[in-house]
């Protein structure tokens, strides 16, 4: 169980007792797993992020909220180095990379895992290659990347597929085997991409239980960007546990937790509007957030 | 931009996209089997058009020669003209234009769709330099394969010559093989294969140039795809113009 989730029960075991102090007393954990300082970035005259400073923590999921063009996906590509600041500085897991090079950058790109709005799957290699494809370029042998693929195939449900080629895939298929690419080598850092754009609700119910089951039972931290609120809704409310039998369910925040380790910030032209946990921000009385949050 | 920035940025990048190619080459990781796989799709794929180019334009050189060398009365020299005109110009150009048409083409749009769909951008995000493992290739490949294919066009343009003036004009064998060996130096030999070392490289670079900086969705894939094609083609055109020159000079044939 993640850190993340606060217990309100009682009594605790010794033993559980024990991990949290040592979860407390790990200073590493106070080093956010991203952070940005005063930010800015434009393409000619239009301001396309405007002086914007955010951390998200280890363990936490971050939920970027916003209309298209607001900047949202922009973040995740200047996380990833695919686009440079124009001012402001950029730290992945404490390193400033704002200045690295695209050889640097390489280095850092390893720690994080990237998951797509349709995928972006490559579409002349197989579900297998594809899940692959980051084992096979650090030249891992064969016999360490089939257990590794299936793992991850296995994370997502999709071990079936594992010959497929993507173009027999379906939308929701394409990805889930994006996450399970994303998810190779076990990156401590996720960042999604509008991943439920255009699915249909159980599909797109599947992928946000995938980014809880990453929270929740991985300590994965992550940047969600979507603009559905159905997607808000599930990871802010609910968590992943592990039965007695090794079985994943969801449960609902109440009496027994409370999550924490969910966070919504809320973007309009480039700047942030609200920054805080989803109740904060249904009670929210800006107008443009109460029209988002109504959907009309 | 106005088009003169527009034209400079072009050269720029395109430029710096060549050296960082160049570079990726003699760096790990190596893409071989990558590289494989493009000398197959480029060089063996353009087998049949280079054959069809070659054989038809050595024997179309003989029609259009032959009566003018006649009234002459020099038509056993049809030979040592079919030979050097292709050898020296239409062998490097006509094969470096097919392989634009065909191969440019394709590595734009190949490009082009891996920019839109994002693959590009996952490329990066799992820790591997395109330009190494998508240009790199494409560059090599088009660097071996050019030239072959150039000679093969050579040759079988002086073959299609022979059998046009072998079986429509009569000229005895002996004396058109013997024109053929007459007219091809050395140094035409040498130019017949610099030049199309130089066109592969402003084949390959234009073409994944225009592919990498693709913008919007698949009409953006189109526009690329036919930038690629046109500026490539004007390219060598003169290039050739200005290495005929160089060439000239450097081999002290002026």
């Amino acid at each position: 169980m993640s850190a993340g989730i606060h217990t309100s029960a009682p009594t605790i075991s010794h033993e559980a007792a024990e991990s949290t102090f040592h979860e407390v007393d790990d200073r590493a954990r106070a080093i956010p797993a991203i952070e940005f300082q005063d930010v800015v970035l434009a393409f000619d005259d239009k301001v396309i992020l405007d002086h914007l400073s955010f951390k998200v923590m280890k363990g936490e999921t971050k939920i970027i909220l916003g209309g298209s063009g607001g900047g949202k996906s922009t973040i995740i590509k200047i996380v990833l180095g695919l686009l440079k600041p124009d001012a402001g500085r950029v730290l992945v897991d404490g390193e400033d990379v704002t200045d690295y090079s695209e050889d640097q950058m390489m280095r850092v790109r390893k720690k994080i895992g990237m998951v797509f709005q349709e995928g972006a799957l490559f579409d002349s290699l197989s579900v297998y290659d594809n899940v692959a494809y980051r084992l096979h370029e650090q030249d891992v042998p064969e016999e360490e990347v089939e257990p590794e693929v299936r793992r991850m195939l296995r994370f997502v449900n999709l071990e079936d597929a594992i010959d497929k080629m993507p173009i027999e895939l379906s939308g929701g298929m394409r990805r889930r085997v994006g996450i399970a690419r994303a998810l190779i080598g076990d990156p401590k850092i996720v960042l999604f991409d509008e991943p439920t754009a255009g699915l249909d609700p159980p599909t797109a119910r599947t992928i946000c239980e995938l980014a809880m089951k990453l929270r929740d039972l991985e300590d994965v931290s992550s940047i969600f960007v979507t603009h559905e609120m159905n997607n808000l809704y599930y990871i802010c409310s609910e968590y992943a546990v592990v039965d007695d039998e090794g079985k994943v369910n969801f449960e609902r925040e109440g009496e027994r937790l409370c999550l924490i380790n969910s966070k919504v910030m809320m973007m309009k032209q480039g700047k942030v509007i609200f920054s805080g946990t989803d109740e904060a921000l249904r009670r929210a009385d800006d107008a443009y957030i109460q029209r988002f949050l109504r959907g009309h | 931009m106005n088009l003169a920035t527009r034209s400079l940025f072009e050269l720029q990048e395109t430029t710096l996209l060549a050296a960082r190619a160049f570079r990726g080459i003699f760096r790990r990781p190596r893409y071989l089997a990558e590289t494989i796989d493009q000398m197959d799709a480029i060089g063996v794929g353009s087998l049949a058009i280079i054959i069809l180019t070659g054989f038809f334009t050595g024997g179309v050189l003989t029609v259009q020669t032959f009566p003018t060398l006649k009234s002459y009365g020099a038509q056993s020299q049809t030979g040592y003209l079919v030979a050097i005109s292709l050898v020296r110009e239409l062998g490097p150009v006509l094969c470096a234009l097919m392989v634009t048409g065909r191969v440019g083409s394709a590595i734009s749009a190949e490009l082009g769709s891996m920019v839109v769909s994002q693959q590009i951008d996952a490329m990066r995000a799992l820790g591997t330099d395109p330009i190494r493992k998508l240009v790199a290739p494409r560059l090599i490949a088009l660097l071996v394969s050019l030239p072959l294919l150039t000679v093969l066009a050579d040759v079988l343009g002086i073959f299609g010559g022979w059998v046009t003036a072998v079986a429509l004009y009569s000229i005895s064998s002996s004396v058109f093989v013997s024109a053929v060996r007459d007219g091809i130096t050395t140094d035409d030999l040498i130019g017949g294969v610099v030049k199309p070392i130089v066109f592969s490289i402003i084949i390959g670079t234009i073409a994944c140039r225009q592919g990498l900086s693709t913008e919007g969705g698949t009409v953006g894939v189109g526009r690329s795809t036919t930038r690629a094609v046109v500026l490539a083609s004007i390219v060598v055109i003169i290039a050739d113009y200005f290495l005929a020159k160089a060439l000239q000079v450097i081999l002290g044939t002026t």
